[in-house]
């Protein structure tokens, strides 16, 4: 009955999985039965119900009938439930009871092109062309799901993947009486041992448990139960058993499997009633149908057949020559060698890509793809065809900055929009509307280009069919108009680490032929424009738009849940701008109503009627009139008798009622990741009132930039006299230093650390006052240096840079440090040949002196480049890493969740923290991780 | 042969041990109830842990670990004790 059940449900299955193991519903063999037979009962009854309402109604129209069977359809999935799946072995019998066909013969097709009987292609194997009928079902191509057929094996062969299986069966069976080698009295007591763990732990602690009791079961050598002495047993990859250095036959190998009684098997985890071990070795085997291996009819008219076709062609010869030299009783050698070679052709048949055994190749060389290439590794059925699903109306290509565009918005190019569709549905009210978009057709911008009828059936709009289209359009039916200004869209950018990586815009047909998006949504894609390409997708159902809407819009995902801080704020340029703005700019009134009309502002009553306005009113007016903020900024030096609005750098950030009474703004008020005065707003004014205002402020600081100039030029760079002779001094002070170091080392004089020996204290000491002398050079550089130039200007209000880097510029590099240390690598006892050996001085080890703009000698040069190419190597190759650590870890948490009573548990309600961080708050109601008192107390006060 | 004695490591006194305590059954009921869980659903200790083999604790009891933590200061974590 079992083979009954295997045979039906192969069938079914177009891939038998190794073309070997297939599934096998239902584990009751009875209820099996039964529900078989109400099956066909039932399709039985629906095929009379078809014919008999064909008969009824035969002037019923086309709609109505599809209308019915699509009903119909949906009860026979009902009727259809999978409760199980049972993996099984195919035996012999069941090969050839499920075959329709044996083959005999390798020969593909006769000299008229047709099909061979019995051949690789019989046509009851299935058809691949169109217009024949298949001889075993009768359906036409497409219709038939192929069928398969056997070859008789002349002699039995192991099948490589289960190669394991028959080793552990071997070795831990008696060799003679083929008993497991466990004593009676302890049988059941395994038996039970593995029930009880199956019943407490689950199936994979069972699955454990079992390798567990083979290997302990490999190292007895005497059968308890016959007491015959037991061999030791090897394989000799991939295919070949041998025991005691002698080769046991397949034909021994199962014999020796038949032996194994059915109750032993419970213990190795197989259950007997779907595989009995011997079934592992083929003496039978099934010709896959030729629907999973369909020939390919070239240009020229030639036939090219499919690599399992090929690799079938090959056993099916050299088992016919083994059956005939068998039976012209060749001599023993040839038959071993054509039994061997037979071993390999199968062997390959299932896995092409096994270690011991050379690929099988087409004749150009390239290595056949059968079975198991076709079903693992991420090109295979599973990873590519089954997980890894494709979407439509989806576009991606290069994004470039636009910050004119709104933050939420996404700007697409024209002929992207063209392509993209919405489909709207046709009611009383937008039938001429959308009559307009057929109108115009696919060709002219807004237009359409499909038209969707009720019955589903789907119509491109062409010049052609564009009056039939108009005419019969009515309420109900469905027009696929092109994208338009206002359409959501979902825009992502990969890797997608984040949920701010996937965010909801608001489609703006532009020309070009970039996606445009606003540089402040830059940071929580982590983009940038130098060749980034990002997807866009546009949802098609209006749950999916509602979806978007509500919970990924870009002003919905403002504060992230990882610390509570912006993640959309200004960037760059506006960072600049803004604290140019409020630094200490002063414009006539004129002006400053220019560039706030500009921004968008046009409520300029909160502008003081003065002449000339100050920077920082013209700030106060993008503000909300009752706003309320206390801040730093980035150059407060959190004096402890703080001035508050009298700091003499202006770092006191305060605005009252709107306006900003003193501070600086900069990368700390409205920075992305930082800007307090972001979060402030947004908890006051709700997500759109803050985007809003976001954009004024981000756009205002562009507006600066654009009238007032901004650029950094090398004269930043410059430095007086006075502090080019300081540096001068600083250099030569350390450079003396060191040399007193070297020389005390050399007497042997140098006193070493703790734990360290003399020459690491040297290279420590010798570190620590270089670095001196790079940073006293950069203070002296930041002391001296224009403090209104623009380079300085970036660094103090966070745009970019830092003083370092200024420093760096102008002064002196500093020490190139590879792992850690001075750079001693190179030729033997020195870093270039123009060292002498052993120089130990701050240049032979690659210190840099100079300054990016006096210039670099050419060994300094090489040390930077050596430090260049090493950071570049090492981001290259940490990405990678970095970010499979991610994945395992996301992977590893992602059914963790916070319940209602604060615990943290998992999907099985497991906890894993009794207070979710240890201390129950939460991040993203906080500012970086923290909860700021004293601001909640002044707000509620 | 005059090798010294060496000094048995004993794992409570180390500084980075958090202190384990056996909660009492009466603690454990309430625990259990507060959490509306059962013993399985804690997370688990092994009675063999070098931590808990001066309290005897054998399966089914529930010991009490207060750690330092880097947010909260001092917080208590509860493990269920298991065999295997």
């Amino acid at each position: 009955m079992a083979e009954k059940k295997q045979k039906k449900k192969t069938e079914e299955k177009k891939e038998p999985e190794k073309g070997k193991a297939s599934e096998k519903a239902e584990t009751p063999a009875e209820e099996t039965r039964e529900e078989q037979e109400e099956a066909s009962k039932e399709t039985s009854k629906k095929e009379s119900e078809k014919e008999s309402s064909e008969e009824k109604k035969p002037e019923k129209t086309e709609e109505a009938e599809k209308e019915k069977e699509r009903i119909e359809d949906y009860e026979q999935v009902i009727s259809k439930k999978v409760r199980s799946l049972v993996f099984g072995v195919l035996s012999p019998k069941i090969i050839k009871k499920m075959a329709s066909a044996k083959i005999v013969t390798p020969e593909l097709y006769d000299k008229e092109g047709y099909p061979v009987d019995g051949g690789l292609m019989d046509i009851r194997l299935g058809v691949i062309d169109p217009g024949l009928k298949c001889k075993s079902c009768g359906s036409k191509l497409k219709e038939c799901p192929g069928h398969f057929g056997y070859v008789e094996l002349a002699r039995p062969i192991v099948h490589v993947k289960f190669i394991n299986v028959i080793l552990n069966l071997l070795r831990c069976t008696c060799r003679e009486c083929g008993r497991v080698l466990i004593p009676k009295n302890r049988f059941e007591k395994y038996k039970s041992q593995l029930d009880r763990v199956e019943k407490e732990l689950g199936l994979e602690m069972r699955r454990k448990k079992v390798s567990d009791i083979i290997s302990s079961l490999k190292t007895i050598n005497k059968c308890p139960h016959c007491g015959k002495k037991q061999q030791k047993l090897v394989i000799e990859k991939p295919t070949t058993f041998m025991e005691n250095e002698k080769r046991i036959s397949p034909i021994e190998v199962r014999s020796r499997l038949e032996k194994i009684p059915d109750e032993d098997l419970e213990i190795f985890g197989i259950n007997p009633t779907h595989v009995r071990p011997e079934w592992m070795i083929l003496t039978v085997m099934a010709i896959p149908p030729v629907t999973m291996r369909p020939s390919i009819t070239l240009e020229s008219g030639e036939r090219s057949e499919d690599d399992l076709t090929h690799k079938l062609g090959d056993i099916v010869r050299i088992n016919q020559r083994l059956f005939e030299n068998i039976n012209a009783g060749a001599p023993e050698i040839i038959i071993e060698d054509l039994w061997d070679l037979l071993q390999y052709h199968i062997t390959t048949f299932f896995d092409n890509n096994i270690a011991q055994l050379p690929p099988a190749r087409h004749r150009s060389g390239q290595p056949l793809k059968t079975i198991t290439e076709r079903i693992k590794s991420k090109e295979g059925r599973i990873r590519h065809n089954l997980a890894g699903k494709r979407t439509n109306f989806s576009a991606r290509t290069v994004i470039s900055p636009d910050p004119m565009l709104r933050i939420n918005e996404v700007g697409v190019p024209k002929i992207i929009a063209m392509k993209l569709s919405v489909p709207e549905r046709v009611n009383q009210w937008n039938t001429e509307y959308l009559k307009k978009f057929i109108e115009r057709g696919p060709e002219e911008y807004p237009g359409a280009n499909y038209v969707i009828r009720p019955d589903g059936k789907k119509k491109k709009i062409t010049e052609e069919t564009k009056e039939a289209s108009l005419e019969e359009l009515q309420p109900g039916y469905i027009v696929e108009r092109h994208l338009m200004d206002g359409d959501v869209a979902l825009f992502n950018r990969q890797p997608s680490l984040h949920r701010m990586s996937m965010m909801c815009h608001k489609i703006r047909v532009l020309p070009g032929r970039t996606l445009r998006l606003n540089p402040a949504v830059c940071f929580p894609y982590n983009a940038d424009f130098d060749g980034d390409e990002m997807n866009l997708h546009i949802p098609q159902t209006e749950e999916a738009r509602a979806e978007a809407e509500i919970l990924m819009q870009v002003q919905t995902q403002l504060i992230s849940p990882r610390y509570g801080l912006s993640v959309i704020g200004c960037v760059q340029d506006s960072i600049s701008g803004n604290y140019i703005l409020t630094k200490d700019l002063k414009v006539s009134r004129k002006k400053a109503m220019e560039m706030l009309y500009s921004v968008g502002a046009d409520d300029f009553s909160s502008l003081p009627r003065k002449e000339e306005v100050s920077g920082k009113e013209i700030f106060s007016a993008v503000l909300p009139e009752d706003f309320n903020f206390i801040g730093h900024s980035k150059l407060c030096q959190r004096c402890i008798d703080c001035k508050r609005e009298k700091c003499e750098r202006d770092a006191y950030v305060k605005v009252e009622k709107g306006k900003l009474v003193s501070g600086i703004i900069d990368k700390s008020s409205l920075g992305s990741e930082s800007g307090l005065m972001l979060r402030d707003l947004h908890v006051k004014y709700g997500p759109d009132v803050t985007i809003k205002i976001l954009e004024r402020i981000f756009k205002l600081g562009i507006e600066v930039l654009t009238n007032f100039g901004f650029t950094t030029a090398i004269s930043d760079t410059d430095l007086p006299n006075v502090a080019e002779q300081k540096i001068e001094e600083v250099m030569k002070k350390a450079r003396e230093e060191v040399d007193v170091l070297i020389d005390s080392f050399h007497k042997k004089e140098l006193e070493s650390f703790p734990g360290k020996t003399a020459a690491e204290t040297l290279e420590l000491r010798i570190l620590e006052v270089l670095n001196r002398a790079r940073n006293q050079a950069g203070l002296i550089v930041a002391e001296h240096c224009d403090k209104d130039s623009h380079t300085i200007i970036m660094a103090d209000s966070g745009a970019r840079g830092n003083p370092l880097n200024l420093a760096q510029m102008s002064a002196c590099v500093g020490q190139q440090a590879m792992r850690g240390k001075r750079i001693d690598k190179g030729y033997s006892e020195r870093t270039l040949s123009s060292f002498k050996k052993g120089d130990l001085s701050p240049e032979a080890r690659g210190f840099i002196r100079d300054g990016f703009k006096k210039g670099l000698t050419p060994y300094e040069f090489f040390f930077g480049a050596m430090t260049g190419r090493d950071s570049l190597m090492d981001t290259a190759l940490r990405t990678p890493k970095s970010g499979y650590l991610y994945r395992r870890l996301a992977n590893a948490m992602q059914d963790l969740k916070v319940e209602y009573d604060g615990t943290v548990r998992d999907a099985s309600k497991r906890i894993i923290q009794f207070e979710y961080g240890e201390d129950g708050m939460d991040v993203s109601k906080s500012e970086k991780g923290t909860i700021n008192i004293k601001r909640i107390i002044k707000r509620v006060t | 042969m005059a090798r010294r004695k060496k000094k048995k490591f004993i794992a409570k006194k180390h500084t980075l041990m958090p202190k384990h305590v056996k909660l009492s059954e009466k603690d454990k009921k309430s625990l259990l109830e507060k959490y509306h869980i059962n013993l399985k659903e804690l997370p688990k200790i092994l009675a063999t842990d070098p931590a808990i083999q001066a309290l005897g604790a054998k399966s089914g009891d529930v010991i009490k670990i207060v750690r330092h933590s880097p947010t909260a200061g001092e917080i208590n974590f509860y493990r269920g004790v298991a065999n295997e």
